[in-house]
């Protein structure tokens, strides 16, 4: 079956907007209960993580410059770069190791 | 909010290797705004998945979000008319709550107006250009800017691992079970979105009920 894209895109503009939407519209109050409120905080970071490795090693022309694109944004961000800083690095080591490796 | 720039032409890219037009990359830039969660929609469009599977995704990318929301929801006048939150609510990005929360006191609604009038058009024209550059650009640099996101996203959950060590030791764990469902023949069947849902399930649950959060931490998931 084919899909239209544009479905896709409304149907997550709707589910975006209201997780964005709702509580700040329904929720006076801080949220009580310590396993919800825990469970929201490790997310993003679990996500991210999940997200990042290993597909950041098959996004590249080689695994190795994934690799090491991987290894230097980890060094980079633990030592305080910025977003833009990691990922304009992450881009030039890819774009520098393909010219070698190749 | 100039990396916003550089970080919409790969998620321009990654929507032209979806096979997406470049008026639907645009449109879903302006409306969405979620980096993360594009990426993954546009992934699972690519991979032709279900529009369940692609909701019920973009609602667990975007799940962060939900927790911004709540923060912000303290941050402004408690007597806010219902028309302001609903505009604020369109542009809760990353950034933006990031920058609006470190506002001493009360949070105006034009403060946000005024970041989203410059972020939203420097995402949506940054992802027209990756779309459409995607086309001439050579392969290797096509290739070096896929890794644009990565970096980005490590950018958000590498720092707070400095300084906590169950964030850290979550990111090594996520790695490792990542990595071996992949490796696994037995999760062949798995699409890689309903991977990222339950690795992020399993692994936050089971971190939530493990080292529950103490009080004032949550308002720095961004």
């Amino acid at each position: 079956m084919r899909h239209n894209v544009y479905l896709y895109i409304l149907g997550m503009w709707v589910v975006s907007y209201l997780i964005r939407v709702l509580p700040l519209t329904l929720i006076r109050r801080q949220i009580t209960n310590r396993t919800i409120r825990s469970f929201l905080y490790y997310v993003p970071y679990v996500t991210l993580a999940v997200m990042t490795f290993p597909a950041i090693l098959s996004a590249t022309q080689s695994p190795i410059s994934g690799a090491l694109a991987l290894v230097s944004g980890l060094a980079l961000a633990w030592f305080g770069g910025s977003l833009f800083q990691v990922s304009v690095a992450c881009c030039a080591i890819v774009f520098v190791a393909e010219l070698v490796i190749a | 909010m100039l990396g916003y720039f550089a970080v919409s032409i790969a998620l321009g890219i990654s929507a032209r290797n979806a096979g997406m037009t470049a008026p639907q990359a645009t449109i879903a830039s302006a409306l969405i705004m979620a980096s993360a969660g594009q990426y993954i929609g546009f992934t699972l469009i690519a991979a032709g998945a279900s529009y369940l599977e692609v909701v019920v995704m973009e609602a667990i990318a975007n799940a962060r979000y939900l927790l911004m929301s709540c923060a912000l929801s303290q941050k402004v006048d408690s007597d806010l008319p219902l028309r302001h939150r609903l505009l604020m609510g369109l542009w809760i990005t990353d950034e933006i709550f990031g920058v609006s929360v470190s506002v001493e006191g009360r949070l105006n609604p034009y403060y946000n107006y005024g970041m989203a009038a410059v972020a939203t058009p420097g995402w949506a024209l940054g992802t027209l250009v990756g779309v459409v550059l995607g086309n001439v650009l050579p392969v290797r640099v096509v290739s070096a800017l896929s890794v644009g996101l990565f970096g980005m996203f490590m950018s958000i959950f590498v720092p707070p691992m400095r300084k906590n060590r169950v964030i850290a030791a979550l990111v090594a764990v996520s790695f490792a079970a990542s990595y071996a469902f992949n490796a696994i023949s037995w999760f062949g069947g798995i699409s890689s979105g309903m991977k990222i849902i339950i690795l992020t399930v399993v692994i936050s649950l089971g971190a939530a009920l493990l080292f529950p959060v103490e009080g004032e931490e949550d308002g720095h998931a961004a």
